[in-house]
């Protein structure tokens, strides 16, 4: 027994050591609540929807220019979240930008794209230079792929796209305060896609003048696949879909995230309505009793004028409306990833999940979902309409139907074209794309975005299309094509998709994360380590959870195998 | 079940569908390494060291999220799938630091536990290439008392996650960022020790690396011993291992057990080296010629060797016990009386009742069940014939609706909080009916503040809009239940609406509940001592049988009635007899058959007439000396009634005044200090014997270290003091005879535990009643009868009575007392346990930021708060959940002895105090927090 220590350890008690004034952890200020309940409401009787959360975020991170920490503490309270629920989700997302209480937040901020064909039309300078220019409360930052790669090098000031960006022309925007979106003028509105016949499938198919085994038919002898990059056929999935147990739910994947694809965007800026009665008929079809369109956050124009769109449609609904519901996604390219995106829906971090099961079995919310890529429903009016034919008559070196390309880089005329499948890189070009630059001749092309490989110029001739680059180490995907002369690198083009791979690995499984880490390191040596980049790529393919770390070694094998002397290593045998 | 037939390894097996591959693999006892993935965690697939090649599939497989399909071919050990896994674990280790955390035994070169036993079985090395990409260094957050968090070695495979917010329910840890920024974070990426975290350790024990460790053992991981134990903190006994290096317990695990599946909370975790705090107890003590019983003492300034000498153990136990006989030969039996305690073993609580009653000759046993849950217990006999629970806590997982009523579960039952957690995570809806909302609250689908004293307002309500809207289970009524249409009358009056008045539930909300409970497929309801700590809380208990009884709520699976148990012994020290009306097993002394059957059982004659309570026992102490009941020695075991009784000042008076008072304890409490002999007793981990918690399971606690210096067993001492009363006991063995005690105490209580011997105690948990050794124990009773005389539940109908002292003019607020999570009961345990301490070193008193404003008063701001009986100097704490005119004050410390204040007034049935109402004033002492 010490002497006398109970006098000594309740004085030091006393003097060294305070008890807390509050309960454990952060406390809601009554402020901070107010301010959260004025932007978000208050709770319904069942509660705020989980769901919700991120479409809340992103209100608290307009209104405040960034998601100061009180607001996060107090938006878990309205939410019966605990702090840390929140907090993961919005840490997330990169157009969350979070603020300590004290931190003043950025006026406004300057993304500029530095995905490969912006970097190719010189945003790397034109960063600097905004970043040099432009201080204050006015942050300028790089960020992915934008998807307006015809228009490189691109950026946005606040919510405003800026196209064949330069330092003036963000300077002056930002001077003149020019931060929301583009009006859209030249899109198709209601009345005129009414007039043209628009919704009268969507009708007929609701009404039940159109037999649903027939529709399906024609999907599948149109021979129509995802046209989102896996390319699954849409007949068979909605035929899937059909057999599963109601409720079933519909997920429509706008989150065009793969550097040098924006021929979602594109369609969707000019004939929105085509769009929505695609997701119409395809939701009567499998009989999906609420949509949900997940829309990338960089697409502000696009976001408005859609959410126009559907305000038109539910003012003069053509038939009985499943529940739809428009969402944002928050700035993370694994949402693209289907499962990943149903997280996202769900207002959880973007991480993918395990398969099985499938998401047409175990999808959103636990149920069976029907999950398509934009254009896939872009294209069903039109099917419909003309026939399985009219799609399956088209196609070059025996492939079939029709595909969009997102053509960008060294061409005359970048842009979205529609040709056919099958088509090989130097038809397309020349073809279509009024030739290379001038001043450049083909050197690589990247078929199939930041995923999809690399491919050498001797390679030009290769059907471009589903299946048919796999030999070659490579894949279509979303059909971004972009395309590099003799003033490039294959080995810059892969480290920087390497590194737009690291940047959007969500982190979850140990392959991509470190994997992608590690590589887009290994591959700035001269000389690149071979044999360890090869084993990483290896763990990548095969361990990964989702296609993106499985992707991400195919710029390592293509530089290693079609052009070593740029990295120092042994020619393939 | 049935069953899929495919290929492991080129071998032909056939296993359970849906079983995952690894787990066919390990059975198989093929080894595949594996980190994401812990037993008793959701499998989550994301480390990718367990990945298998399965023919035809374009990748490979994570084999812990994989189950087999016929024909499926899988290979664990192919080229191709050992590449990743070794692949895998060589990334990981290529960040780790050099000097890891967590060393297999005392290996400094195998740094990072699970992983660096992988990478062993692996042969895997990290080449230059890859180390010299090591990961930018994160400093180490050491904020946290108890934790050390180092993530330059975590591998982020979320265990710790899981572990917070799929097990435990706490919410605090997740993964923030994204990619190789994918970082472990508390709350807002906060410190530790700042965050919200309630110290649990859950993420310590799941996590595979280091990254999380308790701070008192870090690195070399190899003990000298690990002993199997449970917890010695509260009700839910929890399984535990001991740790033991040189002679301390360093680390503590949680085990495998019925209650708690190897969870533990702060104070079963980190709670443990109270046992080897300085101040504990090492050589007899007797109080010095001359100093007198001045309750002054305990103002913790004065040496202990101005009031103490030292003495052998001879000399003190003589000096012990011959007043002990010298006041019953001159006062008789009823002059002298015991308290045992609720914190030791069942073997120890039979014999201590035994000594009284055989060796003092009176029924003046008690313990501090009498402060907890008496009211429950004379409810629960009355109506049902048992006082303890009829489900176990875990029964919650089976319970559409539960109804958590007058309890804090969170910060008092953490480990059985987690079940609750889960239920409500499946979607079981909480109804968390409390003046205080808790945490518990967050996880609730109604929360009803009711105004503090108003339970059998609200509660009448309840069985009124269920008698009232035939929502009543008249087919169990008819066959099973007495006095229903007493009942069913009495309820007529209390309308929702009149009761909303009172109570302050709004009447739909009311109904709301009431439906939701009679309608659920299966409902419990759990209480604690704000149900129970009231001078009605027989009434209010019996209202909740009366709730469960007329919706058919008991019987079954995920029904029932469960009185949380506070101790971790009170449900064995009450089974054992340690009460004053009751021989073990709950047979009243007045019942002559009992009566008789235990004089011939222990061949002595026995007082036929109930002793004094705790509270009673204290005003006899103080009575007159003409009064032939007057109390005039005691022996206490192991309590503390100077803190832990109502109205301090009257009950240390009390036991100042007695003229011979032994305490036995592990530390110098404040009971103690008025002591006239002190005998230093050993500390749960320091014995072998049994504990019953709150489900009724018998569980076995075992020695892990010696006493500190001449400290002895509790047993011993007990056995000692028997001795030179004049009783003849022998009980042999190991342990002080510990076995035997208990056989002999099996004996007298054969309809409760006579199938339970010591053997099969040694064995694992069992749960009574256990009738025969074939019995597998009963952790669900009532299913077609109580266990009263006719086999009917009786119904008993409760009138609204108010608190014995209101709220007025002069004392304006209400005061609530109770506990928090880091202290036990008075704190002599915690308060002197480092981490514990330092978590909660010093009184708060609650209230909400309204009430604050009211005052002018601001969180941390020093007050005074007074009531008719005392006043005390503590610290302002905000807590939104406290109700506007309450405040509430935990009562385990000293310098603000919350009991101080409290009002003695009891019971009249369970004659437990009122400790949950009485009327205060506050002000404030300095103008600005301090």
């Amino acid at each position: 027994m010490a002497n006398a220590t109970r006098i000594g350890l309740d004085q030091v008690r006393q003097q060294l050591r305070k008890p807390r004034s509050q309960l454990k952890g952060r406390q809601v200020s009554d402020e901070a609540r107010v301010e959260v309940q004025a932007l978000i409401g208050m709770p319904p009787a069942g509660g705020h929807r989980r769901d919700l959360l991120i479409e809340y975020l992103h209100v608290l991170n307009d209104h405040f220019h960034g998601l100061f920490e009180r607001h996060i503490v107090a938006l878990a309270a309205e939410m019966r979240l605990s702090v840390v629920e929140v907090f993961e989700v919005a840490s997330f997302y990169h157009h969350f930008e979070i603020l300590k209480d004290d931190a003043a937040a950025p006026r406004i901020t300057v993304r500029v794209c530095d995905s490969l064909s912006c970097s190719l039309a010189g945003s790397d300078s034109l960063l600097r230079q905004l970043q040099r220019e432009l201080t204050g409360d006015v942050q300028v930052v790089s960020v992915p792929c934008l998807g307006r790669c015809e228009q490189a090098p691109a950026a946005q000031v606040g919510q405003q796209a800026v196209a064949c960006a330069t330092a003036e022309t963000v300077a002056q925007r930002v001077a003149q305060k020019q931060t929301h979106p583009n009006a859209l003028p030249d899109a198709i509105g209601m009345d005129a896609y009414l007039k043209n016949g628009g919704y009268q499938l969507a009708r007929q198919v609701a009404a039940g003048l159109k037999d649903p085994e027939s529709i399906i038919q024609v999907l599948e002898s149109s021979g129509l696949r995802g046209l989102g990059g896996a390319g699954f056929p849409a007949g068979r999935k909605w035929r899937i879909l059909r057999s599963q147990p109601a409720p079933r739910l519909m997920a429509v994947n706008i989150d065009e995230g793969e550097p040098g694809t924006f021929k979602d965007r594109t369609c969707l800026e000019s004939d929105p309505h085509r769009f929505l009665e695609g997701v119409l008929i395809a939701a009567s079809v499998v009989g999906c009793e609420a949509v949900y369109i997940y829309l990338r956050d960089e697409y502000h124009e696009a976001r408005l004028l859609l959410a126009q769109a559907l305000a038109d449609l539910r003012a003069n609904p053509p038939c009985a409306l499943p529940r739809i519901e428009l969402r944002r996604g928050a700035g993370a390219y694994i949402c693209g990833e289907e499962s990943a995106m149903i997280e996202s829906i769900e207002g959880k971090r973007g991480e993918p999940r395990l398969r099985p099961p499938y998401i047409a079995e175990v999808g959103l919310f636990g149920r069976p979902t029907l999950e398509h890529n934009f254009e896939t429903l872009f294209w069903i009016r039109e099917l419909l309409e003309q026939g399985a034919d009219s799609f399956a008559a088209h196609g070059r070196h025996g492939r079939r139907g029709l595909r969009r390309f997102s053509v960008s880089g060294r061409v005359k005329q970048p842009g979205v074209k529609l040709a056919p499948a099958g088509i090989t890189l130097r038809e397309l070009v020349d073809e279509y794309c009024g030739g290379m630059a001038e001043g450049h001749t083909l050197y690589a092309y990247l078929p199939g975005g930041a995923s999809g490989g690399i491919l050498p110029a001797r390679l030009a001739d290769v059907p471009l299309d589903f299946d048919t680059l796999q030999p070659h180490g490579c894949f279509i995907g979303s059909a971004a094509v972009m395309v590099l002369s003799q003033h490039d690198s294959a080995r810059e083009a892969a480290l920087n998709v390497m590194r737009f791979f690291a940047h959007e690995s969500c982190g979850q499984c140990t392959p991509c994360r470190v994997g992608t880490d590690k590589a887009a390191q290994l591959m700035t040596a001269d000389i690149w380590d071979a044999d360890t980049l090869k084993d990483l790529a290896q763990v990548m393919g095969d361990a990964s959870i989702c296609g993106l770390g499985q992707a991400a070694p195919n710029p390592i094998r293509c530089v290693l195998d079609y052009f070593p002397h740029e990295v120092g290593a042994e020619v393939k045998s | 079940m049935s069953t899929v037939q495919f290929t492991l390894n080129g071998q032909s097996v056939e296993a359970p569908v849906g079983k995952s591959i690894f787990n066919i693999a390990k059975d198989l006892g093929i080894a595949i390494p594996h980190l994401c993935h812990k037993e008793g965690l959701a499998p989550d697939g994301n480390c990718r060291a367990c990945v298998v090649e399965v023919a035809g599939e374009r990748t490979l497989a994570p084999s812990c999220c994989r189950s087999a399909t016929p024909g499926m071919q899988v290979h664990t050990d192919s080229e191709r799938a050992v590449k990743s896994q070794k692949m895998v674990l060589e990334m990981l280790l290529a960040d780790l630091p050099e000097q890891g955390y967590k060393w297999l035994d005392d290996r400094a070169e195998a740094p990072h536990g699970e992983l660096s036993q992988w990478a062993e079985h692996h042969g895997v090395q990290v080449r230059p290439a890859l180390a010299v990409l090591k990961r930018e260094a994160v400093p180490a957050d050491l904020t946290h008392p108890a934790m050390a968090v180092n993530l330059d070695a975590c591998i982020q495979c979320n265990r710790c996650e899981r572990a917070c917010r799929d097990l435990q329910v706490n919410d605090v840890i997740g993964l923030a960022h994204r990619g190789a920024h994918t970082q472990v974070v508390f709350d807002l990426a906060d410190p530790m020790g700042a965050s919200s975290c309630v110290g649990c350790g859950e993420c310590v024990q799941a996590c595979p690396t280091g990254a999380l460790m308790p701070k008192s053992h870090i690195g070399p991981q190899k003990v000298d011993r690990e002993v199997d134990s449970v917890c010695p903190f509260c009700g839910v006994g929890c399984l535990v291992t001991y740790q033991v290096k040189d002679e301390k317990i360093i680390s503590v695990k949680g085990r495998e057990g019925p209650a708690n599946e190897g969870r533990l909370c702060v104070k079963g975790r980190f709670g443990m080296d109270y046992i080897h705090n300085p101040d504990r107890i090492t050589q007899p003590l007797i109080r010095k010629a001359g100093v007198a019983k001045d309750v002054s003492l305990l103002d913790g300034h004065t040496d202990w060797r101005e009031v103490f000498r030292e003495a052998t153990w001879e000399e003190a136990l003589d000096l012990a016990t011959q007043p002990l006989n010298a006041l019953r030969q001159a006062h008789g039996p009823k002059s002298l009386a015991g308290f045992g305690s609720a914190k030791g073993s069942n073997e120890e609580a039979y014999l201590f009742q035994k000594l009284v009653r055989t060796g003092f000759g009176s029924n003046n046993v008690d313990h501090c069940t009498r402060l907890c849950h008496a009211s429950s217990v004379a409810a629960l006999l009355e109506g049902v014939g048992s006082g303890a629970v009829s489900n176990p806590v875990r029964d919650v997982e089976h319970s559409d609706l539960i109804i958590v009523i007058g309890s804090n579960p969170t910060a008092n039952h953490p480990v059985a909080a987690s079940w609750m957690k889960n239920a409500a995570q499946r979607g079981t809806r909480i109804v968390l009916a409390d003046p205080r909302i808790t945490d518990i609250g967050r996880h609730s689908w109604r929360k009803l503040q009711f105004k503090a004293d108003t339970d059998v307002a609200l509660l009448n309500a309840m069985l009124h809009v269920i008698v009232h809207e035939g929502l009543c289970n008249e087919a169990f009524l008819k066959e099973r239940a007495d006095n229903v249409a007493e009942l069913k009358a009495h309820v007529q009056d209390y309308t929702p609406e009149a009761m909303s008045a009172i109570c302050g539930i709004s009447a739909d909300t009311i109904r709301e509940v009431a439906r939701a409970y009679a309608t659920a497929k299966a409902a419990m309801i759990l209480w604690g001592m704000g149900v129970s700590q009231h001078v009605h809380g027989t009434d209010n208990v019996r209202c909740l049988i009366a709730l469960a009884s007329i919706t058919g709520q008991i019987g079954r699976p995920g029904t029932g009635l469960h009185p949380l148990r506070g101790q971790n012994n009170v449900q064995g020290a009450s089974d054992a007899g340690l009460i004053p009306m009751m021989y073990p097993n709950y047979l009243r002394v007045t019942d002559k058959s009992a009566h008789d059957w235990f004089e011939k059982f222990w061949d002595t004659k026995l007082d036929d007439q109930p002793g004094y309570t705790v509270v009673e026992i204290m005003h006899k102490a103080l009575a007159s000396d003409s009064d032939p009941h007057k109390v005039r020695g005691m022996y206490i075991m192991g309590e503390n009634p100077a803190m832990s009784d109502p109205d301090l000042n009257h009950a240390r008076h009390a036991l100042a005044s007695l003229q011979h008072l032994v305490v036995q304890d592990i530390f110098l409490t404040e009971t103690a200090w008025l002591a006239d002999v002190v005998l230093p007793a050993s500390a749960w981990p320091e014995k072998t014997g049994t504990v019953s918690n709150t489900d009724r399971t018998v569980q076995m606690g075992r020695q892990a270290v010696l006493p500190p210096g001449e400290a002895k067993p509790d047993l011993w001492i007990i056995q000692q003091i028997a001795q030179r009363m004049g009783l003849n006991w022998h009980y042999a063995g190991e342990h002080e005879g510990v076995a035997e005690v208990y056989e002999e105490m099996r004996q007298a209580m054969a309809p409760a535990i006579g199938g339970i011997d010591w053997a099969r105690l040694n064995a694992g948990s069992v749960t009574y009643p256990c009738v025969s050794a074939d019995d597998p124990g009963q952790p669900i009773v009532f299913h077609d009868h109580f266990p009263t005389a006719d086999g009917r539940v009786r119904l008993v109908p409760a009138e609204v009575i108010l608190a014995a002292e209101r709220p007025d003019a002069e004392y304006p607020f209400v005061l609530i007392t109770g506990r928090q999570l880091e202290h036990w009961h008075t704190g002599s345990m915690t308060r002197r346990a480092t981490v514990l301490d330092a978590l909660e070193p010093a009184a708060t008193a609650s209230m909400c930021a309204a009430d604050l404003r009211r005052l002018g008063v601001q969180a941390g701001q020093s007050i005074c708060i007074t009531s008719r009986r005392g006043a005390i100097e503590l610290q302002l704490r905000c807590d939104e959940g406290t109700p506007v005119g309450t405040v509430f004050v935990p009562f385990a410390y000293v310098e603000a002895a919350a009991n101080e204040l409290t009002h003695a007034a009891l019971d009249p049935f369970g004659k437990i105090p009122e400790f949950k109402y009485c009327a205060v004033r506050i002000q404030p002492l300095s103008a600005q927090p301090a």
